[in-house]
């Protein structure tokens, strides 16, 4: 009977339990409320996975209604794994917070942070299980907004504006989604991304779908921060409290990809992404000119958030180039990347989160001796930041693997080349800090140990050592990640 | 009744234009969301234009009208609305910690308080 329930649970567990820390206040209780969230979730969200590779797609009609007057929410292999991802990120983020927001958050207000933080876990939970495009909207919504509250936690005041500004263009983002959707409800009678997937290839020559498929894209480009939309990004991770910046990094920008894959590849017209309209070739120049550019930007950044906020830009960039390519492959190293990209990024700014609590800063200079003073901290910094070069035995040497085969199947040996300059300048900033923390020596200065406490540097190493696992055994992430790839485009590799 | 509809569709556009021109030009936080509303409530309008079914009534069960508009937009935009004033009630809430943060609310001026 349960298992029956598995995907709505999925969003109803912390959409109840998000009250319940409003309502009994202690910064406490809150945590233990969005742990046992978090638990719940990762174990129901390997059940979900489990279910769907033994029986197939699940459907659930939403409160018994029924596909074209209900809601409903449609998982396969694409939406499981992108479950798994988040679900699990949340349960490490959440177990890293406890101590991380204590120093940086005022007792009163923890409670009130961790309500936000579970209903943005609901958010974009059930932007992932949906398969209805207008609850995805409200969905989105649910998440942007509690993302502005978390942001707008930080210690610096400068956290406020950059909130604002998130707010503004999440809004925008957002509202564009909407006028998209409109449109095509107006052609199409319906909002049911199956329904829609029946209708929409009839239509495929009128304007209106080529109208509203710009308006989603764009929305959805601003929401995943793909290159020139990035804007509000980089104050966003910066000014943000650690634990929420870990969490963010490895979640937000996710779900967003994975509703522009669903409506580009599944959704709209086989042929729309590519051919039709050649929006593909766009995506792919966008993330190729990220992958390199904001890579280059994240060089001269003096603050470690900051520069692995650009740096985040970047990835996503990559993850574009693998949706340009507008082929299976390609599309499956989108999918492998996320999950590593969620795995390193978050595993470094839980380092970072570390640094913060033992030298009470973030810039590149309190690195000094780093390398001595805390080596597990910095060593978590340094193979996350191997891991986004694509040094082989970790996660993003996979990535880049899966990555350049996509490109050269399509015979496309500059982009394959584009890619390893990407990640020459990806290894110029890492090599930025690598040298500070570990060559630079000040004999005036007394090197004393002070690791991280290991409340945090545990979940750190939790990711640090999948992301080597995954780095050395892609077994279990290369077929998942082909799977979704083939439910999302419908074709085998 | 016809050009009616389409004059609904250009105060749409009208509406979305100067939305999204306030949010990009205006300096002052307040007058950036009120733009952001504006943009909004144009979408508003769109959805409910999409419903109107040319004679048809309420939707509403009686026996003397055949002819229903679509109520689903209708729906769909009191969640939208909802999302809205949700969206202004934040932005506003962040714009009174920023005054109090920073003391003012222009744009320019909170960027050179940050430098300082």
């Amino acid at each position: 009977m349960l298992s029956f329930h598995l995907s709505a649970l999925q969003v109803v567990i912390p959409l109840l339990a998000a009250p319940l820390c409003a309502i009994f206040r202690g910064p406490r209780i809150s945590w233990l409320i969005a742990l046992a969230v978090g638990l719940a979730c990762a174990v129901n969200s390997l059940a979900i996975l489990n279910q769907v590779n033994t029986s197939g797609e699940i459907i659930y009609a939403l409160g018994g209604w029924a596909a074209p007057w209900g809601i409903e929410y449609r998982i396969d292999s694409a939406n499981a794994f992108i479950l798994l991802i988040i679900s699990f990120i949340y349960l490490v983020g959440i177990f890293y917070a406890r101590d991380s927001i204590k120093a940086e958050v005022p007792e009163h207000s923890r409670c009130w942070l961790y309500t936000a933080w579970i209903l943005c876990f609901s958010g974009l939970s059930g932007i992932t299980v949906s398969g209805d495009v207008f609850n995805v909207f409200v969905f989105l919504e649910v998440s942007s907004l509690s993302t502005y509250i978390l942001i707008s936690f930080g210690k610096d005041r400068r956290c406020l504006t950059a909130a604002l500004r998130y707010l503004i263009m999440g809004t925008i983002a957002a509202t564009f989604y909407l006028i998209g959707i409109g449109f095509l409800y107006a052609l199409t009678g319906t909002l049911n991304m199956a329904d829609l997937a029946e209708r929409l290839p009839g239509l495929a020559s009128q304007n209106t779908v080529a109208v509203a498929f710009g308006f989603v894209v764009l929305g959805l480009a601003i929401k995943m921060a793909l290159f020139p939309l990035h804007a509000w990004l980089p104050n966003a991770y910066a000014y943000a409290p650690n634990a929420v910046t870990a969490f963010l990094a490895g979640t937000a920008t996710k779900a967003a990809v994975y509703v522009f894959m669903r409506l580009a590849f599944a959704i709209f017209p086989d042929d729309f992404f590519s051919d039709l309209t050649s929006t593909h070739v766009i995506v792919l120049a966008a993330g190729i000119i990220s992958a390199i550019l904001t890579s280059a930007i994240a060089i001269f950044q003096d603050d470690l958030k900051r520069l692995f906020a650009w740096s985040s830009i970047g990835q996503i960039g990559y993850i574009a180039v693998g949706l340009g390519l507008a082929s299976s492959a390609g599309v499956a190293a989108s999918f492998l990347h996320l999950f590593n990209h969620a795995l390193m990024k978050t595993a470094i700014f839980m380092a970072i989160g570390g640094l913060f609590i033992t030298t009470g800063s973030t810039t590149i200079a309190a690195l000094e001796n780093a390398g001595r003073r805390m080596p597990w901290t910095m060593a978590a910094i340094l193979i996350g930041g191997f891991s986004l070069i694509g040094v082989p035995f970790t996660t993003g040497f996979i990535s880049k693997w899966y990555l350049v085969s996509a490109a050269l199947e399509q015979n496309h040996w500059w982009l394959a080349g584009l890619i390893l300059i990407g990640s020459l300048v990806t290894a110029a900033y890492v090599w930025k800090i690598v040298e500070i923390a570990y060559f630079r020596k000040n004999p005036d200065t007394q090197i004393v140990r002070q690791e991280a406490p290991l409340s945090l540097l545990i979940p750190t190493w939790v990711l640090v050592t999948a992301n080597i696992y995954f780095g050395i055994d892609a077994q279990f992430t290369g077929s998942t990640a082909t799977l979704a790839a083939t439910a999302i485009t419908g074709i085998t590799p | 009744m016809e050009g009616l509809g389409i004059v609904n569709y250009w105060i749409v556009v009208a509406l979305m234009m100067t939305g999204l021109y306030v949010v990009m030009t205006a300096n002052n936080f307040v007058k950036k969301i009120i733009g952001l509303n504006i943009f909004q409530s144009s979408v508003f309008i769109l959805y409910i234009s999409i419903a109107k079914v040319s004679g048809g009534t309420a939707p509403i069960l009686t026996s003397e009208a055949e002819i229903y508009s679509n109520p689903l937009p209708h729906v769909l935009i009191l969640t939208a609305i909802v999302v809205g004033v949700a969206t202004t009630a934040l932005g506003l809430a962040l714009i009174v910690r920023i005054r109090s943060a920073f003391g003012t609310v222009d744009d320019h001026e909170v960027q050179d308080v940050a430098r300082d």
